[in-house]
């Protein structure tokens, strides 16, 4: 039966879904503006008898989450913008050694200190393998609380499924807010993937011993690695690209937005239409794997494209690299932790089409 | 007839890729000695670190999980967080453990994480030829401290006696420092070892062997004239022994 829909905080829905999805190790650091889910994470892991550390530091915390996850447990950290950039070394570790976990950036305004309200300024770092090395892992962006709890959960899936991190990439305004939210079954431990490549319970199976290692100094050896897991991101493209659009077929403008800024472009949107203007709303929801194709169909009927983001322009280089110079690629963006007006983006999308 | 003399199950039967006169390989086989000896080699996971001996897992017989240089602490904290039935072996260098890894090292020892820090001392960063370490002592040349590690004057500080250091944290609950530049020194070391190691399994909290080491190639000497610098320079600034065992209080 399906439970009551409850009023949450997206930090606190996001802490809920990682426990239902079955996380058994949680290690994090405080940072504003996802306290709320370190917290909810100390209160709610302890009473279920299971792993929470509040680590020394985030490299801390995503190095306790790559232990944990090779000895075999669904682990997963939180953090926001400049803990995330701590987290990257791990996360480069864990993408070359194909150890799966999660990794929440509820992200605020940069760069460096720079504030604690939403930002979308980590689209780079998210979707370009922020840390060093050849690699790519899934990144998802959740538009509400609704959104959040349910990525959050299907994380750990993918994570196992294509043994890597899986990253959900909010932002202070959906960490924040507070909106219903049902959440699914909780899983059964028993019945998660195993993980037979784990480290641990070798007693139990006698099987060979197991390594979870990213170094190989044979350069032949390590490319064979690195050309496995690129066969691996092309099946990912084709399996788990995800979007959702908005009367894109009436519009010949189409706003591209994620996250919070997809709500306000939403909200843009309703009222152009009150003034009989049509746009559309194309709010990727995979960051990588990025819908290209879908975006470069788009172009393909004549579409218009105005990016909106709380940023200076990141994933509008997506947008072009999708339409290819085959159709115009707006941009319009806020920083510093300022969120774009529905009222701002409507007057940039009146100046585009001249109505 | 007795048997004198048998390698021990848990280390792979082949050469190891260390320097002639290198203390790593003396130290994988005891460790491995009393893995062997506690019936633990299906129920041991060793924590590699970043160093010469990155190679441990081409060695131990026993699953490995390889983490970032210096992070190891925090990865055998999660390790043993999820497998808290089995043995965890955190082994680090000087490099790894005192420098880069220094925030890592201290929280875990505080936290008392129930896993065996085994700490190999040889005063000089191996793998990358011949830095200076933090444990590198007074007047010890390196290839960043060409002239001698300089404390004041150069401004490269003093050398870090780490278990004295630990041995403030109640966390901790057994440290010593053994050393394998000759055979009497060498058992010893695995007496502590194995101490350490029925300790973390009878599920105290944090336990750690500091264990002096020869690097021959980086020290610039042959195997002979290392053991001999070891036991002339470091012991007499390293003291070995039991530094703390608060052991006995929790029985
Ligand atoms: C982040 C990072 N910085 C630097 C290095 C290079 N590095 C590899 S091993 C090492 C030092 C190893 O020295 P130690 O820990 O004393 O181990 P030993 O080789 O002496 O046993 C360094 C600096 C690295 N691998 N990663
Ligand atoms: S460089 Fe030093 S520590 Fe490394 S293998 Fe050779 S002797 Fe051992
Ligand atoms: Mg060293």
């Amino acid at each position: 039966m399906a439970e009551e829909k409850r009023l949450m905080k997206g930090n606190d829905a996001i802490g809920e879904a990682a426990i239902r999805a079955g996380c058994t190790a949680y290690f994090g650091y405080p940072i504003t503006p996802q306290n709320e889910l370190t917290a909810y994470m100390a209160r709610h892991m302890i009473d279920h008898k299971r792993t929470f550390i509040q680590a020394e530091s985030e490299v801390s915390a995503i190095n306790m989450v790559f232990g944990a996850a090779a000895a075999g447990a669904r682990a997963m950290t939180s953090s926001s913008s400049p803990g995330i950039s701590l987290k990257q070394e791990g996360i480069s570790y864990a993408c070359g050694a194909d150890v799966p976990c999660v990794v929440v950036n509820v992200a605020r305004s940069g760069p460096g200190l720079g504030g604690i309200s939403p930002g979308q300024g980590d689209y780079f770092q998210a979707t370009r393998g922020g840390g060093h090395g050849d690699y790519f892992h899934l990144v998802l962006a959740p538009k509400s609380v609704q959104e959040a709890a349910e990525l959050t959960f299907e994380a750990f899936d993918l994570a196992d499924q294509w043994r890597m991190p899986v990253m959900i990439l909010a932002d202070g305004m959906i960490g924040q807010m507070m909106e219903g939210v049902t959440f699914p079954e909780p899983r059964d431990l028993e019945k998660l993937p195993a993980r037979p490549w784990a480290a641990g319970g070798q007693y139990k199976t006698h099987r060979p011993i197991n390594h979870v290692s990213s170094i190989n100094l044979v350069p032949d050896e390590l490319e064979a690695k690195v050309h496995e897991r690129f066969l691996r991101y092309e099946q990912i493209k084709k399996k788990e690209i995800r979007f959702e659009e908005v009367n894109t077929d009436k519009a010949d403008l189409i706003l591209v937005a994620y996250g919070t800024s997809s709500r306000v472009c939403l909200g843009a949107q309703q009222m152009a239409k009150a003034l009989g203007i049509e746009l559309g709303i194309f709010r990727p929801i995979s960051l990588w794997p990025f819908p290209y194709d879908r975006i470069a169909a788009l172009a393909a009927k004549g579409k218009r494209f105005l990016t909106v983001e709380m940023s200076m322009g990141q994933m509008v280089q997506d947008v072009q690299l999708a339409v290819a110079g085959k159709a115009q690629v707006s941009f319009y963006g806020r920083c510093g932790g300022n969120i774009p007006t529905e009222e701002a983006v409507l007057a940039e999308a009146r100046k585009l089409l001249g109505k | 007839m007795e048997l004198a003399y048998g390698h021990p199950k848990s280390l792979k039967p082949i050469q190891t890729k260390y320097c002639p006169g290198c203390g790593h390989g003396v130290i994988h086989r005891i460790i491995c000695e009393v893995i062997d000896e506690l019936g633990l080699q299906e129920k041991s996971i060793i924590t590699n670190p970043v160093g010469c001996s990155i190679w441990a897992d081409l060695y131990f017989d026993i699953d490995s999980v390889q983490p970032a240089h210096g992070r190891t602490p925090a990865a055998a904290t999660g390790v043993k967080r999820v497998r808290p039935d089995h043995l965890v072996i955190c082994y680090q260098g000087d490099g790894d453990l005192a420098a880069i890894g220094t925030a890592e090292i201290v929280h875990a020892a505080n936290r008392g994480e129930k896993f065996t820090t085994i700490f190999v001392n040889n005063a000089i960063y191996g793998m990358t030829g011949g830095q200076m370490a933090p444990t590198t002592l007074v007047g010890q040349k390196a290839t960043t401290a060409p002239y001698g590690r300089d404390p004041e004057g150069a401004g490269m500080g003093y050398p870090i006696h780490v278990l004295e250091m630990l041995a403030t944290l109640e966390g901790t609950r057994y440290l010593a420092r053994g050393s394998v530049n000759n055979a009497a020194n060498v058992r010893k070391t695995k007496q502590y070892i194995k101490k350490a190691f029925e300790a973390q399994m009878s599920g105290v909290g944090f336990t750690m062997v500091e264990i002096l080491s020869q690097c021959p190639t980086n020290w610039s000497m042959d195997p002979q004239e290392s053991v001999e610098w070891l036991e002339k320079n470091m012991i007499p600034f390293y003291q070995l022994g039991e530094v703390k065992n608060t052991l006995e209080a929790s029985k």
